[in-house]
């Protein structure tokens, strides 16, 4: 009772329909999501300095704590005319070593001391995991740690994004005496008391903690050439 | 329109009939429990509250749309290629509703992730699609689609109560077990906050509707 003609343009008529349907949806919602997304990544590197934000004051806390920011390469050079909060590291950790763009934060705490907060990103047991690091004037104790993830497991990697976790980061070291870059260890069956370069790996998780463990280390090699330049006795 | 007008002149909105269409998927033609579909998403998404009713919320504007707009189309469409035209309104509403989740509420929506996606395989869609929309009238489709969505969010919004409320100690995301519980030697347990557990939660609430509604028990 339909013919073929009948078939073809009934499909292709839908098809056109909503093809622009969900085009106009899709513009129409992409300054929301956009803003979404930049709030996401001011509210995850204020957590790393400590401060917690919501979504609503999350621009004011910004402006009012992150006062400086630039861009580097992993000579610790500075490179201009770059918005370190455009720069997704993503696609740095695909370029070369040398090429890679590296964002830095710079925030004045309400104590009066300043933070110099570097971007994370790696892999976990499903998918990326990302985060921030924040460092004191000696560009070596940590001050705190934000870490999040695109899908790993409920209840075990997935803990990585908990205060019970990050915590553990702050005032631990990522440089030994003799000034040997050791980054931080995440430590199956927990870390030893006073260990300056362990925190306890999740249980349950160890291939998220070692992922995050070797996100640290890479992330921060990419570093070190802007920490020891930078560092302050 | 003209349809939904035609009908109120021979039968009100809601009518017993079409109330019926409304109540049934809450307890005999349940989606989850009865008919056992969608199974997948209730359990993966039902560990807290809030994305649980964020996702019935999605389901059930995706199921009363398509079945509605199904429901206007059914005469025009071509019996070969039907599935594919109600997979293309099922998945442009989908994609729609992801859009809007991703734009105004967007913490709930990174929890979903790919689960909203899914919704365009959830069985109750094609399900209701298939066996009512072609066959009946908008008003009554858009009906049946409600009901649907909303018996599959009341499975959802039982089942993720449950799970926060052991798993979490809280409900929509407030502590609710005080601390001195947890002093007292009180702990969440973890297994609620994995699948097995929802499968197995989803299974007690059927075995309660069963042992209820004898009706419902295969011979």
């Amino acid at each position: 009772m339909f013919s073929n003609k009948y078939i073809f343009i009934y499909s292709s008529v839908m098809v056109v329909v909503v093809a622009i349907a969900l085009a106009i949806a899709a513009i129409q919602l992409k300054p929301f999501q956009e803003n979404n997304k930049r709030v996401e990544k001011m509210q995850n590197i204020l957590s790393s300095v400590n401060i917690e934000s919501t979504v609503k004051n999350a621009e004011e806390l910004y402006k009012k704590y992150i006062t400086e920011t630039y861009v580097v390469n992993n000579k610790g050079e500075k490179i201009e005319n770059v918005k370190a909060f455009d720069i997704d590291l993503y696609y740095e950790l695909k370029k070369k070593p040398e090429e890679r763009q590296l964002p830095v934060y710079i925030s004045k705490m309400d104590n009066g001391d300043t933070a110099f907060v570097v971007a994370l990103r790696g892999k976990g047991l499903w998918g990326p995991i990302w985060g921030y690091i924040a460092f004191k004037t000696d560009m070596n104790t940590v001050i705190g740690s934000m870490f999040d993830h695109k899908g790993e497991t409920p209840g075990l990697g997935a803990e990585i994004d908990g205060k019970a976790f990050q915590s553990q980061f702050q005032n631990k070291v990522i440089f030994d005496e003799s000034g040997k870059f050791t980054s931080i260890q995440t430590v199956k069956g927990g870390a030893k008391d006073g260990d300056m370069h362990g925190v306890d790996a999740i249980s349950g998780g160890t291939i998220t903690s070692k992922g995050l463990e070797k996100m640290l280390f890479d992330c921060l090699t990419d570093y070190q050439g802007f920490l020891t330049k930078n560092k302050k006795q | 329109m003209s349809d939904n007008i035609s009908v109120k002149k021979r039968e009100s909105l809601f009518s017993a009939q079409n109330l019926k269409l409304l109540k049934g998927p809450f307890n005999d033609n349940n989606p989850i429990t009865v008919q056992v579909l969608g199974i997948c998403s209730a359990l993966a998404v039902t560990v807290q509250m809030k994305p649980a009713i964020v996702m019935a919320l999605s389901v059930m504007i995706v199921t009363a749309f398509s079945n509605l707009i199904i429901s206007i189309m059914r005469n025009g469409i071509p019996p070969s290629i039907r599935i594919i035209v109600q997979l293309v309104v099922i998945a442009a509403l989908v994609i729609i509703v992801d859009q809007l989740l991703k734009a105004f509420v967007y913490d709930v929506s990174k929890k979903l992730s790919v689960f909203v996606g899914l919704i365009i395989t959830n069985c109750i869609l094609m399900g209701r699609l298939e066996a009512f929309a072609m066959a009946n009238k908008p008003w009554q489709s858009f009906l049946d689609g409600i009901g649907n969505g909303l018996g599959y969010g009341l499975i959802l919004v039982v089942v993720s109560f449950f799970r926060e409320l052991l798993g979490y100690g809280k409900i929509l995301g407030m502590q609710v077990i005080p601390d001195s519980f947890y002093q007292a030697g009180y702990v969440n347990n973890g297994m609620m906050i994995l699948p097995p557990m929802a499968l197995i939660t989803v299974g007690t609430i059927i075995w309660i509707q069963r042992s209820k509604n004898r009706d419902l028990i295969e011979k």
